[in-house]
């Protein structure tokens, strides 16, 4: 510890007196009876805190018939309890001069709030009395299922790049539950009960399937004692069996085309990828980042370099990878052709990228580059608490446990050039692969309503 | 690994329990050797060093026939600068870790950089910065591929409902006006590599240079840094100010789209940066359409009826009268019935100001949110950036709770009044049935 703090005074010249204990611990984690963890992570440099509690239920955990349940049922969660009447939750965090919303995702639910740090134990009751006494009422269900519906308009259906995404994840996943979109079809949307939020909240809602994630300018042991008084009166019920619906492997490239109004033609090609499960073993999702940098994760990468500035071949390309997902894995690339430039010829230089990775490899300067990325990004996250916050959250969310991220940022330097050319050769392989294209419309020949879902 | 990322990467985990408690933002403010002006807030907590320099070559600036210029004029900036072509910019900027950014809003032209502290990175990140804003190449060939590019992107862009939207009500709101000036097809293919060259020589000057910088540095640094970024510009001429709006005759513009939700924008100039009424009306504002899920817009056509996912209502203060704006999508056959009931909203607002307590909540939720708004390097770098480019006081943020206090029900309603005159609001629906 000695070692580190003079390294550090000797870096950036700075004076701090710091307890050794404290760096060992910070994050501090406390479990309490009913299963609830609390992490909390001491950041003293405004006087603020983000308060976040994450459920472990998203909508992979849904069913056919009812998708979209996991976010209606977040929209209801502000819908009031015994205590807080409908809409007091958004009015007591505006009063305390907080912040706050909520996000579903395919993996998690979540939910928080940006307060004043002296405000933190009134959100922590707040977060606490909903977890197990939300109303639930049929007339508050009856206006926000339209409210749920107008989100699905706004963001999906009336989005074509939003529509062939939603088209891609169907036809890339058979099986597995990724291949519903978290808002839902607007059939399932349409045809929703209040019963439907209330079999979801029964089921997932209790502390046992739930972590608070907490950083800011505060005590831990405040918040701790804190936490046992609000999130610790609540009883913990066993949770249902989850099944893990594998994803079957793919045998043969997919296709799909979607027609929405729009100017430029889109690809997206989806080659199926794995995930981190365990940060010491594994070593393909590290390679897959670091690949994922050396294309398109900064300016210099490959994509803009050759396929916009050099060829002129796109307007735009990208590459997409996320390796932590509690579901498989899918490796993204995404490119809008030039003006004159087909989708066909798109793909093909796509496609040329990605063989001259698996033929040459990628250069060390490459792969130092994309190292100074990922250090400097580390850097940048510490000016945002909410992206500190985030960052726990997630990694929890999808089964690794936060103190495992330093270990992955260290996994992430010892990639080598070998194995990045080694993933290339072994999942950019056309049997996994599932093509979309955004066939763009003119505006006055387009169908008058695009409301209807995706049906292949 | 490198020995300086292994450092950094052991260093990483300690920054989060420094304990650097932050009262307040102590601004200091000079003027470099060169004429900038320069704002300065030191912090220490973190290893990095955020600058922007600002200029007044937004688009407002644009010619009357070269709507675009001002925008394309900062997208190439980044493209080749000084020894360096545009692959070498980008690289170095990788290889550094160092992030440039900005663009061209309405009045201002920003150029951004965020970079590591440590002195064998900064210094060479600052000199890229200095390349950018000095000695832009404007390459021809880049010049074609990025006009290309932007028109294509605005093609695109147009086929878009909430664009289509957004354009036809500036339009509508400022006519001829600077304001009113929108890049189209035309206008980008009327452009040549030399209205680029001399539009930054024109506007991209260090009398009109605006350097703010938050982060690592010691006043002496800060104070070499700004001279370096700005010596090599040319001194210049301020640049005359943008005439006056007017306020346009009040309307409804219906213009058809295929979409599945209507978009709907209501609003008129109405609001300069520096205007006494600026408090007031913000105050205001929370309780109409700004404070998020409980404003009266939010209440009314989310809440009761299940019109809208989003809705709300803004006013945007520019260097002469920015927009105030209500805003909402829905289903298009309701679009009618959603824009009434905003509308009523607006008119019983007019019509009785804020209830007492609506005021209360008001002022507590922007008074307490305070801290809110300054708790990261970034944020405070947006906050200062914007009182240094609009001229507003250096007490700005330290008189800002005080201000919002002192307002009053009767003042919100005199300042909506002299503001958002109903006669002159300009109402677009795009897709509404």
């Amino acid at each position: 510890m000695t070692m580190r703090r003079n390294l550090l005074a000797s870096l950036f010249g700075l004076a701090c007196t710091l307890a050794a204990p404290q760096i060992l611990a910070n994050p501090y984690e406390h479990k309490l009876a009913n299963g609830l963890s609390v992490i909390v992570k001491e950041d003293r440099r405004a006087p603020t805190a983000v308060h976040m509690v994450w459920y472990r239920a998203g909508s992979m955990d849904e069913s056919n018939g009812t998708t979209g349940v996991a976010h209606v049922l977040e929209h209801m969660m502000f819908k009031g309890t015994p205590k807080v009447g409908p809409g007091e939750f958004n009015r007591l965090v505006a009063a305390a001069g907080g912040r706050d919303n909520a996000f579903t995702s395919r993996d998690y639910t979540a939910y928080f709030q940006q307060v004043p740090k002296e405000k933190l134990e009134e959100m922590m009751a707040l977060e606490a009395d909903r977890m197990r006494h939300l109303n639930l009422s049929a007339d508050e269900f009856a206006q926000e299922i339209k409210v749920v519906m107008e989100e699905r308009r706004l963001r999906t259906d009336d989005q074509p790049q939003a529509r062939l995404f939603e088209a891609m994840n169907a036809a890339a996943f058979q099986t597995h539950p990724y291949r519903r979109p978290i808002i839902g079809w607007m059939s399932d949307l349409e045809n929703m009960t209040v019963q439907d939020a209330r079999d979801w909240y029964e089921r997932w809602y209790v502390p046992n399937n739930a972590y608070v994630v907490i950083v800011g300018d505060v005590d831990h042991q405040a918040v701790f004692r804190a936490a046992e008084k609000t999130y610790g009166a609540l009883k913990a019920r066993p949770l249902p069996v989850r099944k893990p619906q594998d994803e079957p492997a793919q045998a043969g490239s997919r296709r799909l085309t979607v027609k929405a109004p729009a100017e430029l033609p889109v690809l997206i090609m989806g080659y199926r990828a794995p995930v981190l499960r365990d940060v010491d073993k594994d070593v393909d999702p590290y390679a897959l980042e670091m690949l994922g940098s050396v294309l398109a994760g900064h300016g210099a990468a490959r994509f803009s370099k050759h396929l916009v500035r050099e060829q002129r071949l796109a307007v735009s390309a990208s590459a997409d990878y996320d390796a932590s997902a509690r579901g498989p894995g899918m490796f993204y690339l995404i490119g809008t052709p030039s003006q004159g430039k087909t989708v066909a010829e798109m793909e093909a230089g796509l496609r040329a990228e990605i063989a001259r990775i698996q033929e040459e490899g990628v250069s060390t300067e490459e792969l130092e580059r994309a190292k100074s990325q990922l250090v400097a990004s580390e850097v940048y996250k510490l000016d945002s608490m909410f992206a500190q916050a985030m960052e726990i959250g997630q990694l929890e969310a999808v089964g690794l446990p936060y103190r495992q991220g330093e270990r992955i940022i260290e996994k992430l330097q010892a990639v080598t050039a070998e194995q990045v050319r080694d993933v290339a050769r072994r999942y950019f392989v056309d049997d996994s692969l599932t093509v979309g294209v955004l066939d763009p419309q003119p505006l006055s020949a387009a169908p008058r309503r695009a409301a209807a879902p995706i049906r292949h | 690994m490198d020995k300086m990322k292994q450092k950094l990467l052991l260093a990483l985990s300690l920054f989060a329990v420094i304990q650097f408690a932050q009262a307040g933002v102590r601004i200091d403010h000079w003027q470099a050797p060169s004429g900038a002006r320069v704002y300065f807030v030191e912090s220490r907590a973190l290893p990095i060093v955020d600058v922007q320099v600002d200029f007044t070559a937004g688009a407002a600036q644009d010619p009357a026939d070269k709507a675009g210029l001002a925008q394309l004029t900062r997208g190439l900036m980044d493209l080749g600068a000084g020894g360096m072509d545009e692959n070498e910019v980008a690289m170095k900027l990788a290889d550094l870790g160092a992030r440039l950014g900005g663009g061209a809003d309405t009045d201002r032209a920003s150029v951004s950089l965020r970079t590591l502290a440590m002195p064998e990175k900064r210094t060479a990140a600052f000199a890229i910065l200095r390349a950018v804003l000095a000695e832009p190449r404007f390459d021809e060939a880049v010049f074609e591929r990025e006009r290309t590019r932007t028109v294509a992107a605005l093609r695109e862009s147009l086929t878009r409902p909430e664009t289509i939207a957004s354009r036809a009500f500036w339009a509508a709101l400022y006519g001829d006006h600077p304001y009113g000036r929108q890049p189209t097809v035309d206008s980008l293919g009327q452009l040549a590599i030399d209205d680029l060259r001399s539009f930054h020589a024109a506007r991209y000057t260090a009398r009109s240079a605006v350097v703010t910088i938050v982060g690592a540095l010691s006043r002496a640094e800060a104070e070499a840094l700004a001279q370096q970024l700005t010596e090599a510009l040319p001194a210049g001429e301020l640049p005359a100010p943008i005439a006056a709006a007017t306020l346009p005759q009040g309307g409804e513009l219906r213009l058809p789209h295929p979409a599945a939700q209507a978009h709907i924008q209501v609003g008129l100039p109405a609001l300069k940066r520096g205007d006494p009424d600026f408090y007031a009306l913000m105050v205001g504002n929370y309780s109409l359409g700004g404070g998020g899920f409980v404003s009266r817009l939010m209440k009314e056509v989310r809440d009761k009826r299940g019109f809208a996912y989003s809705v709300y209502s803004y006013f945007a203060p520019m260097k002469e009268a920015g927009p105030f704006q209500i805003g909402l999508q829905t289903k298009r056959e309701q679009a009618k019935d959603a824009l009434k009931v905003a509308r009523d909203e607006l008119q019983r607002f007019l019509a009785e100001g804020p209830s007492a307590d609506e005021l209360r909540a008001a002022k507590a939720n922007i008074v307490g949110s305070f801290p809110l708004r300054l708790d990261s390097n970034r944020k405070i770098l947006d906050n200062v950036a914007a009182i240094a480019f609009y001229g507003l006081p250096l007490d700005y943020l330290d008189t800002y709770a005080a201000n919002v206090q002192k307002v009053t029900a009767a003042e919100v309603r005199a300042a909506f009044a002299r503001h958002v005159k109903p006669e002159h609001l300009v109402t677009v629906v795009v897709a509404g049935d």
